[in-house]
């Protein structure tokens, strides 16, 4: 489904990504681990769009198709979707109606009728209790004065809405509680698919617990250093970074 | 990344939607100004002496004052010479007795500016006066207005059929020679909206004006009176187009409300003049005085106002908070793009005690705009117990644009409280990558988020004007992302 070849990719000049390579078949769960600045969130971004990093080298084809040509939303029509580690505010703007105009772009990209607001909501409180959301959130402004916790369970509950081909989760699990982790670990178990792939990218081995993955891969450097199953990130917690002959002074837990 | 850059540029490409010309006869002045001009057109209007004395004093108090310089705006100066001061679509016959006798063409202008007139102001249950050029064409809903007593006519009909009521109250909230362009207006207003309602009335529908400048090189300098007596109420709205054109026209309005003790006006204003095209070029000068004198105990009023069109505008709805506990408001949103100017605000004057005022201005600048809030709160020496708040919020787009605040706070009672806050935020790329991510258009996600910013004031618009002002939006915003 989605296929990295040597790709490469700077910010402000500073090259981040060394040469990706990484192949996802659809129906797989993919975690991606590695120490700070090892370049995860900079892949999660740059596979999603965000145009603050450039594009050096390499190319990613999503179902055989160039992925990078497309600018950001029509990747996401696409079916990228990105759960974001630090969700932005849109003061004023409701959840609902933010999700309600992302869902309809998406169904009249399909060529589908567009939801009214009524269907809409039914839709919204259902997709909300899976992942222990008061539909009141629905009402409320994008993020705005949600905690750390509501701010990644209502960028699950966007990903049950819907409903990618490919969800990629940046740091998802992180300054979350054990029973949080538990709804949002819930959630993205949900999302598990026959047609739909799943990228973790994490700092800690806990949420691969909850959420067991088909592959590990260690980033480090701006490349993929060593890949492998579950048992690899099993290995990790126990032995931190180093033996790997990475240096990170914030490694396993 | 070679992005939306196509899609951008058609949107760009889009034209005003209100831009067409109506081919219909005209009768215009030849332009210039002078007494004689002033005489014609009190002749014309068929106006007691009273009125044409009034006119003529106006105008030469305007004779003797200067243009204003102050305002936060730029622009080539006006030559009052070469614009003509009345146009009226010529008639058939005589003044059209109903809907059905108005000019076929002209209603189709209406239509085109989806102006609920003929039937569909039924289904909505607004009574609409539409202001063509000069005169007013059409007031729609005349009987079950008078049933309830209220007076709802042309300014000139009143001038003609209660003058006592003008005589007493035009004037005495903008003075002739309050400033410039209110002067010129006294001067050679040719029509507006008069608005009477009496002791005790609640008004059984909204009221609703719209204005549309269409003959080149014309002036439009409308009147509007408003008087809500002992216990009133009323809902009052406006809305405002004019055809693209290449010259900048001149747009200076008067507008006057008297409030007496427990009454309430709620006055709401869209306006979408033309802007001027991308570079500049065109556009309506809204030179505009609003004012609003809270006579009585209790008595309220609410100023909002949706400001998105004309090239430069230049209006501060205000309101005199002489009575006790009178209340005044101020909603507002005005939108910059492109070259447009914008120095727009309120006065809030208490007078009397226990007076309370809210201002919550939000400006939204785009392209490369100037967007400037400008606001007085003063508190005379009766206002004991005088409070007053005001929020005051810039949104920026893009990197080009300016937003300036001015606030003015004069106080000569110690027992007056003011809060003021401001913030100035930016459409952030954060914010942009979110919507986009989701699936969401560039162009969609600005308005959304600057739909959310304006929130707080288009939930005092009536719910018609408030969606009508979430498109406008919309539309103004279109080509504000590159």
């Amino acid at each position: 489904m989605l296929s990295i070849k040597n790709l490469h990719a700077s910010v402000e000049g500073k090259e981040i990504l060394k040469g990706i390579n990484l192949e996802i078949k659809a129906g797989e769960v993919h975690a991606i681990m590695g120490p700070n600045g090892s370049g995860k969130s900079t892949l999660s971004q740059v596979l999603a769009g965000n145009e603050a990093f450039e594009i050096t080298g390499g190319e990613v084809t999503l179902n055989g198709d160039n992925l990078l040509d497309l600018p950001t939303e029509e990747r996401a029509r696409e079916g990228i979707f990105l759960a974001f580690q630090y969700p932005v505010e849109i003061p004023g703007v409701s959840n609902l109606q933010f999700l309600r105009t992302a869902v309809n772009a998406m169904r009249k990209h399909r060529g589908e009728e567009e939801m009214n607001a009524a269907e809409f909501m039914k839709l919204a409180k259902e997709v909300s209790k899976q992942v222990d959301l008061d539909p009141a959130f629905l009402k409320r402004g994008v993020n705005e004065g949600f905690s750390g916790g509501e701010k990644k369970r209502n960028e699950i509950m966007q990903a049950l809405l819907l409903q990618p081909k490919l969800a990629i989760l940046d740091e998802t699990d992180s300054g979350l509680d054990i029973d949080a982790l538990q709804v949002v670990s819930n959630g993205v178990n949900a999302l598990r698919a026959e047609d739909r792939a799943i990228l973790m990218v994490t700092h800690y081995q806990r949420l691969l617990n909850h959420i067991v993955p088909d592959y590990v891969h260690v980033l480090a450097g701006g490349k993929i250093v060593k890949s492998g199953g579950r048992e690899l990130a099993l290995e990790l917690e126990e032995r931190g970074y180093g033996w790997l002959g990475i240096k990170d002074e914030d490694t396993s837990n | 990344m070679a992005t939306t850059d196509k899609e951008v540029k058609e949107l760009i490409k889009r034209e005003y939607e209100h831009g067409f010309v109506t081919e219909i006869e005209s009768d215009t002045f030849e332009p210039g100004l002078n007494e004689d001009v002033i005489r014609r057109l009190s002749e014309l209007k068929q106006e007691p002496e009273f009125m044409l004395e009034w006119r003529l004093k106006a105008y030469r108090r305007w004779l003797e004052m200067d243009e204003p310089e102050w305002a936060h705006v730029d622009f080539p100066k006006v030559d009052y010479n070469a614009i003509s001061y009345y146009s009226a679509p010529k008639k058939k016959e005589d003044m059209p007795q109903s809907l059905d006798e108005v000019d076929p063409e002209l209603l189709r202008t209406y239509e085109k500016l989806g102006i609920p007139l003929h039937e569909r102001a039924k289904l909505a249950g607004v009574a609409v006066d539409a202001v063509f050029d000069s005169v007013s064409v059409a007031t729609t809903f005349k009987e079950p207005l008078e049933k309830a007593g209220v007076i709802f006519c042309p300014i000139s009909e009143a001038v003609q059929k209660y003058p006592e009521l003008v005589k007493k109250y035009l004037g005495s909230v903008v003075p002739a020679g309050d400033n410039y362009f209110a002067a010129l207006n006294s001067a050679v207003f040719s029509d507006g909206s008069f608005v009477y309602i009496p002791k005790g009335v609640r008004c059984p529908m909204e009221l609703s004006t719209y204005f549309r400048i269409n003959a080149a090189n014309t002036g439009q300098f409308e009147r509007t009176l408003i008087i809500a007596e002992e216990g009133s109420y009323v809902s009052y709205l406006e809305g405002c187009t004019a055809p693209m054109r290449d010259e900048n026209q001149l747009h200076a309005a008067v507008v006057e409300l008297v409030i007496l003790d427990d009454a309430q006006i709620k006055y709401s204003t869209v306006q979408n003049w033309y802007p001027g095209d991308e570079n500049g070029k065109g556009g309506i000068y809204n030179f505009v005085t609003k004012r609003a004198a809270c006579i009585g105990k209790n008595a309220k009023v609410s100023w909002t106002q949706v400001e998105t069109g004309s090239a430069i505008t230049w209006k501060y709805p205000s309101c005199v908070l002489r009575g006790e506990n009178s209340v005044g408001e101020f909603y507002s949103v005005a939108l910059t793009h492109n070259f447009q100017q914008a120095d727009t605000g309120t006065k809030m004057i208490h007078l009397g005690k226990n007076t309370k005022s809210t201002i919550i201005s939000k400006g939204i600048s785009a392209g490369r705009s100037s967007n400037a809030y400008r606001g007085l709160v003063k508190f005379g020496p009766g206002a004991d117990g005088a409070r007053n708040f005001t929020q005051c919020d810039s949104l920026l787009i893009g990197d080009r644009c300016g937003a300036h605040t001015f606030p003015y706070i004069e106080s000569k009672n110690k027992s007056a409280i003011v809060e003021h806050e401001a913030t100035t935020s930016k459409v952030s790329d954060e914010q942009m990558f979110l919507c986009r991510q989701r699936g969401i258009d560039p162009e969609q996600a600005v308005s959304m988020i600057v739909n959310g910013f304006c929130k707080e004031v288009f939930k005092e618009l009536p719910m018609e004007f408030a969606v009508e002002a979430g498109k406008l939006l919309e539309v103004s915003l279109e080509g504000s992302v590159g």
